[in-house]
C-alpha cells in the first residue's frame, strides 16, 4: 500500500536518520564499555547483539524480528501453567 | 485535517494540552480509565475517578470545542488486587448509561499474571452481559508479545465476543498481524521511546492497509506527546499519501468503531477543513 517510490528515493530520505540512529546505538554501547565493571554477561547484551545481527540480514521484516528478540516467549499452555479458570467461556 | 484521538489520558494532561489539540484539528478524544500513578485504595477512589471521567473531563474538553468520550474499568496494573477489582467491576454499571461512556476499557494485562488474566476475563464477561464495546491495553516492551497472544486466546475462546466491537491497542510490528488476522481492531500508540513512532505506524498502515487500524497518542503521565497523531498525519503526507487515505485512519476509522456504542453521539464539524496541519 506504499505510494510508489523508488528504493533509491526512500534510501535518500532515510539515510541521515539511519546514520544518526546507528551513531546513537554505537555511542551508547561505547558508554557502557567505558563504564566501570563488565556488562558482558547481562542477557540483554546478548539480545542487543542478536538484534544487530538481524540488521545485517536482507529481510523485510527486521523490525518484527527484533521485537521478538526483546520479547518474552508465548506458550500455548499458559492457562494451565497459571491456573486461570475460564468459567465464563461459552 | 480534522482528526480523532481514540486513546488519550486527558486527566494526566494540563488544560493547555486541550488548547493545543484544538488548534491542531482534534475534534474528539476517547479516554480509557487507567492507572492513577499509584494503586488506589478503595472502590470509592474509582467511583470518584469515574465521576471525573464522565462529568468533568467532557466539560473541560468542551471549553475548546473538543468532544470527549470515556471507557471504564480497573486497569491491569491494579488488577493484581482481585477483591478490589471485583468491587470495581460490580460498581461500573452505575456509570454505563452516562453520556459519552463507550464501553469497558482499557482492560488487559501488565505482567501477564494469573490475577490479571482472571480480572480481564471478568471484565470481558461484564462487557458481553451489558453489550458494551471493549478497549484493550496490551503490555509494554518485553511483555507485549506474550500478553497480546494471551489476550487474543481469551477473547477468541469466548464465542460471545463480537470482534468488530473490540479494539486491541498499543500494537507493534510483532503483534499487529495476530490482532488483525483474528478480526479485531488494532490501535497504534505513538510514544517517543517505549511504543511505536509515527514512521513505524505509517509503515504498518502501508503493509496492512488502513482497514481496522487506528493511531493514538495515549497521552499519559510519562513521556508522551499529545500531538502525536498530527505527527503521523505529516509523516503520511511526506510519503505522498492522499489526505483521503490518511483521513480514513485518523477520522473515519474511529467514527466507524465508536458508532457501535449506544452512548456515542458525535457532532461532526460543519465547516470546511481548516488549514491547520
Amino acid at each position: 500500500m506504499s505510494v510508489s517510490q523508488a528504493a533509491s528515493d526512500v534510501f535518500e530520505q532515510e539515510f541521515l536518520p539511519i546514520r544518526a540512529k546507528l551513531l546513537e546505538v554505537a555511542a551508547a554501547l561505547d558508554r557502557v564499555d567505558r563504564a566501570e565493571g563488565n556488562a558482558q554477561t547481562d542477557r540483554r547484551r546478548t539480545q542487543v547483539q542478536a538484534a544487530v545481527q538481524v540488521l545485517l540480514r536482507p529481510d523485510d521484516d527486521r523490525a518484527e524480528q527484533i521485537q521478538l528478540i526483546f520479547s518474552r516467549p508465548y506458550e500455548k499452555g499458559w492457562r494451565e501453567n497459571l491456573g486461570v479458570n475460564d468459567e465464563f467461556i461459552e | 485535517m480534522y482528526y480523532i484521538d481514540p486513546h488519550i489520558h486527558m486527566v494526566s494532561r494540563t488544560t493547555d494540552d486541550y488548547e493545543t489539540l484544538a488548534k491542531m484539528g482534534c475534534v474528539a478524544v476517547s479516554e480509557p480509565a487507567f492507572w492513577a500513578g499509584y494503586d488506589r485504595g478503595s472502590v470509592e477512589g474509582f467511583r470518584d475517578y469515574f465521576e471525573q471521567l464522565t462529568a468533568f473531563e467532557p466539560k473541560r474538553a468542551d471549553w475548546y470545542g473538543i468532544q470527549h468520550y470515556t471507557w471504564l474499568c480497573i486497569n491491569a496494573k491494579e488488577a493484581e488486587n482481585v477483591s478490589l477489582a471485583r468491587e470495581v467491576i460490580a460498581m461500573i454499571p452505575e456509570f454505563l448509561n452516562r453520556p459519552g461512556v463507550l464501553g469497558i476499557g482499557e482492560i488487559g494485562l501488565n505482567k501477564n499474571t494469573r490475577n490479571e488474566a482472571t480480572v480481564f476475563l471478568e471484565h470481558v464477561d461484564l462487557a458481553v452481559r451489558t453489550d458494551e464495546q471493549i478497549l484493550i491495553h496490551t503490555p509494554h516492551l518485553e511483555d507485549k508479545y506474550q500478553g497480546t497472544r494471551m489476550i487474543l486466546d481469551m477473547l477468541c475462546e469466548d464465542g460471545r465476543v463480537n470482534r468488530d466491537r473490540v479494539l486491541v491497542d498499543h500494537v507493534e510490528e510483532h503483534t499487529v498481524r495476530h490482532v488483525l488476522e483474528e478480526g479485531f481492531w488494532a490501535g497504534m500508540t505513538l510514544y517517543p521511546v517505549s511504543k511505536c513512532t509515527p514512521a513505524r505506524a505509517a509503515d504498518i498502515v502501508e503493509m496492512y492497509g488502513p482497514d481496522r487500524l487506528l493511531v493514538n497518542s495515549a497521552g499519559d503521565w510519562g513521556p508522551s506527546k499529545p500531538t502525536a497523531v498530527p505527527d503521523f498525519i505529516l509523516e503520511m503526507r511526506r510519503r505522498g499519501h492522499a489526505d483521503s487515505f490518511i483521513r480514513r485512519v485518523v477520522y473515519d476509522n474511529p467514527l466507524t468503531f465508536f458508532n457501535q456504542s449506544r452512548n456515542f453521539e458525535f457532532t461532526p464539524p460543519d465547516v470546511a477543513e481548516p488549514a491547520g496541519v
